[in-house]
């Protein structure tokens, strides 16, 4: 067998000569199919605007996804792409970056792709810390089959599928990436492209598994689901956008702020004159994930902010270098491969002639 | 008489079964009897034969398992009808596998195990080996605890531990019987417990304990011995269907320049496949137990779309599960290989049990019209040469190829030739690296029908695919009318036209033609060629034919078919292979179906050869042809 040529991986992110691109290099002749109003145009574009930048060629592009609205991104970029089946896109990505770990593969799913059907799978590439970027289309809806209820659904929606209201629970994406122990976890939104964008491109030059979730406003199924924060007038007061190192402070004048009080956060507000001390400063590295599943669980309900912006960013060595690891280990114990060692494998140790 | 002038008797050959508790070692002590056998030359051929439950109550009938050799000096294929030796560790073994032993049989058991609780377990109201119910048979009564007991005293082991070497003492004694040498047992002990001394130490005498116990215990009058088999020449080993599967599919990956990648989730009874190749990372091999099934066939598209040599491996109901991506490697068009390792169906069914219930789930399981080819290998070595075949077809048309073993296969061993890896055709495997104009991913092969395999970071071939009907030629997106039935057509003409490089089937008998015929598949083909070859001694005109190949079907068996009068199909299950054979030919199949979740014996085939009560045959023609 030929020696093992794929370990270690190599980083995808700036490749110093690599070509410059633009973003015409990555837009796809195929017509864009979504309804007019979407978010998922916004989402598309500010991504060509990334990919470009990342300095990455474009043949090592791929777009995965699974079924649904957003699972049609691949179509729209000109790059390797894979339009796989209901939820699985991360299990094709796995399978691809196992044997291709020089490729930047990105998953492109939604609130049903990733969180019902696929939740599974979304929930083990992410322990497993396979190096991707996750884009979860979160719409709170099933729009490709027409506006059924979602796992991000709020309680009590009345959809087609719940004319009574739903009584399923809805999943916080951001608490499960956190469960799940992603290595890089973020939230944006689709009316915002500066801050989408910068997550973009943080996400991707992040090794490991990256978690995005962005809301995203289905026109025709769920308008206006994130409508106090998707709205440029009201975001403000109803958004905070977490940066490292800095104190937990939004509001329109910057005079609200998130406390701590023992392990519960509470909202403060202030005057600018008197600042208060002791607000806690937000700390994407920790380790500990429980301070990152504290902002997750800020309730908007309850009168919280919704956070946006990174929660969690921490390294650990990606399962596909441990696993060249394992093999540049193994051939250093017990040589390089050969077709003579595979003909003693096969051969094995007791053997007898028959003359 | 002295022990040592006992009479040593020639026997051709011997099925000997072991059995007694889960816990007893059973499947361990039936391994090293069968390796010995193999080394010194014996043709072989093994039933494992466990529960479900890895510990079954202790001394419960459900809690019994089994293993059976057949040891010979001639070419064997089947692990025999019957034991003609049988060891018992306890009531509840001697209750579940008396029935088989052959009248007059060696009846071996570990006396000191029929105690009250062990007899009420077995539901025996009293102590068999005492009433006199086991008068047709030669029992010997050995009191086996007490004697490892006694073997051990200066051992610092537990009793309890020392016990649990008693299946070695039993090894020991049948070592003795058959004249076999006790240096690989050995061997094998000191490595396996190299760190463990007290241990090696304890099953080192327990297994000597055993053997000088026959040697010079009365008791036993006779000993036999069973020479070499008489087989093709060559370097042999033991191999069990799994193991060879495991190598197939790396050397076919070696002959192919390519790597290996295996997506598995544990079952039973598969998982070997992935514990085998996960020990070969050396070889580049890269194994991944996945979190389920889905995302075991997931991540095997995923590599093959990525150009690896991409393989997954299941048993039916996780198949099932794999349905949906099998469909979508079908409508993507990359080679991927499926192994299925058959059990009783349906649903979770009979774990440990064997079955070839699931042909139809394999040709025809999915939705839409979703054609792959289907290969089954016949015996344990024939695994290896499938597992290469199913590589070589996958990556020549692009097309999911799926492996139909099953659990007699799989886990039953026999001597197996070992191929010579420079005798092995290359498998040729293409990756354009550019394209006049605009790349069309699904512009075929004129000859083959397959599509090119660009794979992602090279330049220039970006595309898309996925699960949505393909446009002919450029691959995008298409719901066009005549487009999909244009796809569908050349998706199964792609399949139909593998029929042309694969070989014809052999008739085994008469391949002019004759009385009767009887047509199998997979691991059938120990018992149907056996139960052949003695009919036609008998001077019947029965011949059989052998498929290797379900999907596509030879290009030939149209023609054999029709060439005799008769036609039955023995499988293990209600039909299945007969349908195809009646659906595609026309031709009065008629079945031979057993669904125990045994193999077939020879004896059964034979029955039924009987009652179809061939013509005979001619005299020129009674030994005929070998195939
Ligand atoms: S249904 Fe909703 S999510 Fe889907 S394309 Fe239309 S607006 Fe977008």
């Amino acid at each position: 067998m030929a020696p093992d040529t794929s370990a270690p991986a190599q980083s995808v992110v700036p490749q110093s000569g690599a070509p410059s691109l633009t973003r015409k290099d990555f837009v796809s002749n195929q017509d864009v199919r979504w309804c007019p109003g979407c978010g998922d145009y916004a989402i598309l574009s500010t991504a060509l605007n990334v990919f470009p930048k990342l300095g990455i060629p474009r043949e090592r592009f791929v777009m995965v996804s699974g079924i649904g609205c957003s699972s049609r991104f691949p179509y729209y970029v000109n790059t390797y792409g894979f339009h796989s089946i209901h939820g699985r896109a991360p299990t094709f990505a796995t399978g691809l970056k196992l044997v291709r770990p020089e490729l930047s593969i990105w998953i492109i799913t939604g609130d049903g792709d990733g969180l019902s059907i696929g939740g599974n799978h979304l929930i083990h590439i992410m322990r497993r810390n396979i190096d991707c970027t996750i884009l979860l289309f979160n719409n709170r809806i099933y729009g490709l089959t027409k506006g059924q209820c979602s796992p991000t659904s709020e309680m009590h929606k009345k959809t087609k599928s719940t004319p009574l209201g739903s009584i399923d629970y809805p999943v916080n994406p951001i608490s499960l990436a956190l469960a799940a122990e992603a290595t890089f976890i973020a939230r944006t939104l689709d009316t915002d492209p500066k801050h989408m964008a910068s997550i973009f491109q943080q996400a991707a030059e992040h090794k490991g598994t990256s978690f995005v979730e962005i809301f995203q406003n289905c026109i025709i199924f769920n308008d206006k689901a994130f409508e106090p924060v998707a709205d440029k007038t009201t975001r403000a007061d109803n958004a905070i956008f977490l940066e490292n190192g800095k104190p937990l402070v939004y509001g329109k004048d910057g005079l609200r702020g998130i406390r701590l009080n023992g392990w519960k956060p509470e909202v403060v507000s202030f005057d600018e004159s008197n600042p208060p001390s002791g607000l806690p400063t937000h700390d994407e590295m920790a380790e500990d994930p429980s301070w990152a599943y504290l902002l997750s669980r800020m309730d908007p309900s309850q009168g919280f902010p919704v956070p946006f912006g990174v929660f969690r960013r921490v390294h650990r060595t990606t399962y596909e270098d441990l696993m060249a690891q394992q093999i540049s280990e193994a051939q250093h114990r017990q040589g390089l491969a050969s077709t003579e060692a595979l003909q003693e494998l096969i051969t094995g140790e007791d053997t007898w002639t028959v003359s | 008489m002295s022990a040592n002038q006992r009479k040593v008797e020639d026997a051709e050959n011997v099925v000997i079964r072991f059995a007694g508790d889960s816990g007893d070692g059973m499947q361990l002590t039936g391994m090293q009897f069968t390796d010995t056998s193999a080394i010194i030359g014996n043709d072989i051929s093994t039933l494992p034969d466990f529960p479900a439950e890895i510990r079954a109550p202790a001394g419960s009938l459900a809690g019994v398992s089994g293993y059976q050799v057949n040891f010979s000096n001639f070419d064997i294929r089947t692990p025999g009808d019957a034991p003609s030796v049988l060891v018992v560790m306890n009531p509840a073994a001697l209750k579940t596998n008396l029935g088989d032993l052959e009248k007059g049989g060696i009846l071996i058991a570990n006396s000191d195990a029929f105690t009250p609780d062990n007899l009420r377990l077995a539901g025996y109201a009293q102590n068999p080996l005492e009433d006199g119910s086991l008068k047709g048979y030669r029992l010997y009564q050995v009191p086996m605890t007490k004697l490892v007991e006694t073997a051990l005293k200066d051992n610092p082991l537990s009793f309890r531990q020392k016990e649990r070497c008693k299946n070695f003492f039993a090894l020991g004694l049948v070592y003795w019987m058959f004249n076999r040498p006790m240096e690989p047992t050995l061997k094998w002990i000191q490595e396996k417990f190299k760190k463990n001394p007290d241990v090696s130490d304890a099953n080192t005498r327990s297994l000597n304990a055993g053997f000088y116990f026959g040697e010079t215990t009365e008791a036993f009058e006779v000993r036999y011995q069973i020479r070499k088999a008489r087989i093709a020449p060559g370097t042999y080993r033991k191999i069990t269907g799994n193991e060879a599967l495991a190598l197939g599919l790396m050397t076919a990956a070696e002959r192919a320049g390519s790597h290996l990648f295996f997506a598995g989730y544990p079952i039973t009874p598969a998982s070997d496949i992935l514990h085998e190749l996960a020990k070969h990372r050396r070889f580049g091999v890269k194994t991944f137990q996945a979190e389920d099934e889905i995302s075991a066939i997931g991540a095997t598209i995923g590599a093959a779309f990525g150009g690896a040599l991409a393989v997954t491996a299941s048993s039916g109901p996780g198949i099932a599960l794999k349905t949906e991506g099998i469909g979508l490697a079908i409508m993507t068009e990359l080679p991927i290989v499926i192994c299925n390792i058959q059990r009783g169906g349906p649903s979770t069914g009979l774990p440990t049990k064997t079955e070839q219930a699931d042909l139809m789930q394999a040709i025809w399981g999915r939705n839409g019209e979703a054609p792959l080819a289907v290969i089954a290998p016949a015996t344990p070595g024939e695994c290896f040469t499938m597992a290469f075949e199913a590589f070589r077809i996958a990556v020549k048309y692009m097309t999911p190829v799926m492996i139909l073993s099953d659990g007699y296969i799989a886990n039953g061993a026999e001597p197996w030739r070992i191929p010579k890896l420079d005798d092995l055709p290359a498998i040729t495997v293409q990756h354009p690296t550019s394209a006049d104009g605009s790349f069309l991913p699904y512009l075929r092969n004129p000859r083959t029908l397959a599509r090119p395999w660009a794979v992602p970071g090279t330049p220039g071939l970006e595309h898309r695919i996925g699960g949505l009907e393909k446009a002919d030629r450029t691959g995008n997106v298409s719901h066009d009318p005549d487009n999909h039935e244009f796809m569908v057509k050349i998706r199964r003409a792609k399949i139909d036209g593998v029929a042309g490089d694969i070989p014809d089937v052999d008739v085994f008998g008469s391949p002019e033609g004759g009385d009767l015929l009887i047509v199998g598949w997979g691991s059938t083909h120990g018992a149907i060629i056996s139960a052949v070859e003695r009919a036609r001694d008998r001077g019947l005109d029965v011949s059989c034919a052998h498929l290797r190949y379900l999907n596509p079907l030879p290009k030939n068996l149209g023609d054999v078919l029709k060439r005799f009068r008769r036609v039955v199909v023995p499988e293990m299950n209600l039909g299945q292979l007969r349908l195809l054979l009646r659906a595609n030919y026309l031709v009065d199949v008629e079945g031979l179906n057993k669904v125990k979740g045994q193999p077939f014996k020879i004896r059964e085939i034979e029955q039924k050869i009987d009652e179809m009560n061939p013509k005979k045959l001619g005299v020129s023609k009674q030994k005929v042809a070998v195939a």
